[in-house]
């Protein structure tokens, strides 16, 4: 394997500048392996000390033919010396690997900005592909931007043919050279990357070093040729010590799963069915067995959560994760749990509806169904993961609630959050909180009443196995306390009620809302979800500009906490950003009677952050 | 540890019986309840899994644990459970409608799977819950309230169906013969995987008399045929009719007359290809007697006794500090700021 310093010492000392955030994004053709460049760059960024955030952007359409606009795929990255909140606005340097990349990309691209172009890429055929007649890189569209144009096809092959590997084999390795380019311009570690080339690609040495080597390339490309005048610098950021991993939103939607059902003294059960964007919460589940996690690829999504209702009988905690498409899927088995009152975890990893929608792209949009989308009276609480790490910690509050208060939760993230990733500190198992479950157990013979409420409202839970506690449950109404069926008038308002008022008390057990920015401000911007990000960045460029702002994030929304009536009717003009056409909004209108203005977009992407900001300008105008 | 014996009232809950004087589900009821004893299982660890319709509600009237799920999910409901619990016995109780209908997704996929319950579909070609519509097992030409013209709908075969799906066990059974029903109960309770079972069931008041040609004394020797294993197929009152192989069909034989018992076809529930068990399953009225018994009981892995191998872990521990936790979340390309 060649031998490098290449991170060490450069050839010639470079003049660097000091940037405090700088934003990259990589977009090619779908195999042209840009997911893995964004990965691997944002690795070396956090390993190197930045706050890092991303946000992969890919094709509903896996196969798109080669070179086409809808084959376009991209991961952008935002590295900072701050504490950064989102994968930025606009981009400070794109590498385009293909015309139909350039296309959907340039334009979101700074003024001066850099754009690094595969120039082999540009041939009359994939300009045609991309419905290009005139080469962008030779009729001056093209002009704001600083354009570097390499032959990466060329250098690649150059670098990477002396390991055995074909001509194909050998093409697919310009990922990394692109990376090694954008890594010497940003003066990023290597070493992570060969680190995880090595453990990654090991088994086979050939494509390891081929890798290896386009990386090195790219690097050293800049260095022998002063490709760049000028290359950049950006701080490490002040973090707070600890052990910290990169984690995305799905990652630690599954672990805080798998951590919840721990934390109740319990197995994990997880029934699902496949649908972007929820899947790897699956198949991350899926590589647990260690944890006692038992997975199951169920036939359908109804299948799935009737499979996870069933294993909540038994006595498991119970999870099923799916998407929009999914949940329509699951309704009337949702109201089968609140009926039988079994604690089960509802994941749904919001994306573009209605129907199949944008497979791939993020929205808000399920929360009124969330709500209120089953037959009859049948309230569920609701909670809403704000970034990526804070799944972890919402997935373990909806096991906590769902056998605390023997109900079904539902779970909110998006394709934003399940896919966009951060840097996380680490927690330690003995600072998360414990809720170990107490199932009934049998009393001398005494009549077992499954009905019979605690001071919080549930039921006991008692399962298969405890004798004396043998008894039925089911979708049909049942009498309070004995838990017969009954059809009884009264006994029916009764039970609508204690469900109701069940659910109602889970606010009792949830912090409550913490206005964030300047509690003094006469603006409230009341978010919830992922446009956490969005908004807390756009507040606080506010606010240090001389605007005064505040922001209230809700994470729990059905029952919300039991200030936020009083938080929102504080400010004299409250915002509420969506990506919806303005459902949480209904709900604050009609529970504390507040005039809130929405702030909407259905758009299959997150809110930038200027967005956010003209808002709060011309509501302070 | 060992169970004191049980008695059929035992298992009998304190719920009212609901369904028509004279529907077949009593019979079943009371069947279930007298075989129950004999598995020596513990009330406590047998559950009870349906659907919705009139069978459906067959759990409510068991006292064992129970679960009255929601129309066609009952086999998907107990794949869960049995997944979480493996050492339950699971009884699903699912009807023409719900099962193959609404449910017939789950019932195949839970066949294939090889979960380890029973199964009981009450076929009785009907609709009865919602009072008297077709269902999928309903012959063509039925005049229902929804099919007044007659049913137009080609239907399925309960038996088929499972052995398509890749059923370990199957076998038919009907209402009103207790002791062959006994029978088959308990061989379907004794085998591992999913045990499929066909009753055919009459619903008095919506599809009244619809298997009266296997049950009526004067017929039904003529229109069933008991499957034995091992033993060549042979039925009639005076057993003297047998059913041969004409090349790859079915033909009725007297017996005598150069046809002799070795001439016939010999039952094998263990074959391991299920081609005959499917041949037998497309033996219809009138055409045919009726086969009844265990068409077929194979050996194949259980879908949750496998995934329990695979999940072995450690009990989450009563301590704050986890080490599971911490090696799951420490897991991975990680970093230290100080
Ligand atoms: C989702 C849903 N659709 C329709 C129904 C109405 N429904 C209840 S039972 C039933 C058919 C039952 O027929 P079958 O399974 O043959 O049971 P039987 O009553 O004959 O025993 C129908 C259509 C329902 N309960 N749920
Ligand atoms: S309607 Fe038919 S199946 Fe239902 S209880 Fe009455 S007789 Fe039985
Ligand atoms: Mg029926």
């Amino acid at each position: 394997m060649a031998t490098s310093t290449a991170t060490k010492n450069s050839a010639k000392p470079v003049k660097r500048q000091e940037n405090d955030t700088v934003t990259v994004r990589f977009c090619g053709d779908s195999g042209d392996g840009m997911q893995l460049a964004g990965t691997q760059f944002t690795n070396s960024s956090s390993i190197f000390g930045n706050d890092v955030a991303t946000l992969p952007d890919f094709p509903a359409e896996i196969r798109a033919p080669a070179g086409s606009l809808p084959g376009v795929s991209g991961f952008q990255i935002n590295f900072s010396k701050f504490d950064i909140h989102t994968p930025g606005d606009r981009v400070d340097t794109l590498v385009a690997m293909n015309p139909a990349a350039l296309k959907m990309n340039y334009k979101d691209v700074v003024d001066g900005g850099i754009i690094l172009v595969n120039e082999d890429a540009f041939t009359k055929t994939n300009l045609q592909k991309a419905g290009m007649d005139v080469n962008p890189l030779d009729d001056g569209t093209l002009r704001d931007y600083r354009v570097h144009k390499l032959p990466m096809g060329k250098l690649t092959t150059e670098a990477a043919s002396d390991f055995g590997l074909n001509t194909k084999g050998v093409n697919r390795c310009k990922n990394f050279f692109a990376l090694g380019v954008v890594c010497w311009l940003y003066e990023r570690p290597l070493k992570p990357i060969e680190e995880w080339i090595g453990k990654k690609m090991g088994k086979t040495p050939a494509v390891a070093d081929a890798n290896t080597a386009a990386l090195r390339a790219g690097w050293n490309y800049c260095d022998t040729i002063e490709l760049f005048p000028q290359a950049y610098r950006v701080a490490k950021a002040k973090i707070a010590p600890g052990k910290y991993r990169k984690i995305t939103g799905n990652e630690a939607t599954a672990m805080g799963l798998a951590t919840g059902a721990r934390r109740a003294g319990k197995k994990l059960f997880l029934g699902s069915y496949p649908i972007t964007p929820a899947s790897t919460i699956l198949e991350t589940l899926a590589s647990m067995p260690q944890m006692g996690v038992k997975t199951f690829q169920a036939e359908d999504e109804i299948a799935a959560i009737c499979s996870a209702i069933g294993a909540a009988f038994g006595g498991a905690c119970a999870v099923t994760s799916t998407s929009g498409p999914g949940i329509a899927l699951k309704g009337e088995a949702m109201g089968l749990a609140v009926m039988t009152e079994l604690p089960l975890v509802i994941v749904n990893v919001q994306r573009g509806g209605p129907s199949t929608g944008l497979p791939t792209k993020t929205e808000q949009s399920d929360y009124l169904q969330a709500m209120w989308g089953r037959n009859g009276e049948c309230p569920m609480p609701i909670i809403a993961a704000s970034t990526p790490a804070n799944c972890f910690d919402m997935a373990v509050e909806a096991m906590r609630i769902a056998v605390q208060y023997m109900t079904p939760v539902i779970l909110l993230t998006d394709g934003y959050l399940a896919n966009g990733s951060e840097p996380w500190r680490i927690p330690q198992s003995k600072d998360l909180p414990q809720f170990p479950v107490k199932h009934a157990v049998s009393n001398n013979g005494e009549a077992f009443m499954p009905y019979k409420r605690d001071e919080r409202g549930s039921r006991p839970w008692a399962i298969p196995g405890e004798k004396g506690l043998e008894h039925r449950i089911g979708g049909l109404e049942k009498q309070s306390v004995t838990g017969n069926v009954n059809y009884d008038p009264d006994n029916h308002q009764a039970m609508v009620n204690e469900r109701a008022a069940k659910v109602a008390n889970v606010a009792e057990s949830i912090p409550d809302l913490k206005v964030e920015g300047n509690p003094e401000a006469d603006l409230l911007i009341v978010g919830w979800g992922s446009t956490y990000g969005a908004i807390t960045t756009a507040v606080e460029r506010a606010n240090s500009g001389g605007k005064k702002v505040a922001h209230a994030h809700l994470r729990y929304l059905n029952p919300m906490p039991k200030n936020t009536g009083e938080v929102i009717k504080r400010f004299k003009k409250v915002i509420v950003p969506e990506m919806n056409m303005g459902q949480l909004i209904i709900k604050l209108r009609s529970d504390f009677l507040v005039d809130a203005k929405g702030l909407n977009k259905v758009q299959g992407k997150p809110f930038l952050v200027s967005e956010i900001e003209e808002a709060i300008e011309s509501a302070l105008k | 540890m060992p169970v004191e014996p049980l008695k059929p009232a035992d298992f009998a809950s304190d719920q009212e019986v609901r369904w028509c004087p004279g529907c077949g589900d009593y019979a079943i009821l009371a069947q279930v309840k007298k075989t129950l004893p004999a598995l020596g299982i513990a009330r406590e660890n047998i559950v009870f899994v349906s659907g919705i319709g009139c069978s459906s509600r067959f759990p409510y009237y068991m006292n064992t644990y129970g679960f009255h799920s929601i129309h066609g999910r009952a086999m998907a409901v107990a794949s869960g459970l049995k997944m979480a619990r493996p050492e339950l016995q699971v009884w699903v109780v699912t009807g023409d409608g719900d099962g193959l209908s609404i449910g017939g997704n789950h019932l195949l996929h839970a066949i294939r799977r090889n979960v380890d319950m029973t199964v009981l579909l009450f076929n009785n070609r009907i609709y009865g819950l919602t009072k008297g519509q077709y269902s999928p097992t309903s012959e063509v030409g039925k005049r229902t309230k929804t099919s007044p013209k007659g049913a137009i709908d080609f239907p399925l075969h309960p038996i088929s169906v499972a052995i398509g799906a890749e059923a370990s066990f199957v076998a038919r059974t009907l209402d009103i013969d207790l002791k062959h029903m006994g029978y088959v109960l308990e061989r379907a309770a004794a085998h591992k995987g999913t045990s499929f079972v066909e009753i055919y069931q009459n619903c008095n008041i919506f599809n009244d008399g619809a298997f009266s040609y296997a049950t009526d004394k004067n017929t039904k020797e003529d229109t069933r045929l008991i499957l034995e294993h091992g033993k060549p197929l042979i039925f009639g009152k005076d057993r003297n009719k047998g059913i041969r192989l004409n090349c790859t069909d079915p033909e009725i034989v007297d017996l005598g007359e150069g046809v002799s018992e070795d001439d016939l076809l010999f039952h094998d529930e263990k074959a391991a290809e299920p081609s005959l068990a499917y041949l037998l399953s497309r033996m219809h009225h009138p055409e045919f007697p009726e086969p009844f018994g265990v068409y077929r009981a194979v050996e194949r892995p259980c879908y949750e006794y496998v995934l329990d191998e695979f999940c072995k872990s450690s009990d989450p521990p009563a301590s704050a500090e986890d080490a599971e936790i911490d090696a799951l979340l420490n897991s991975g390309d990680t970093w230290v700021v100080d």
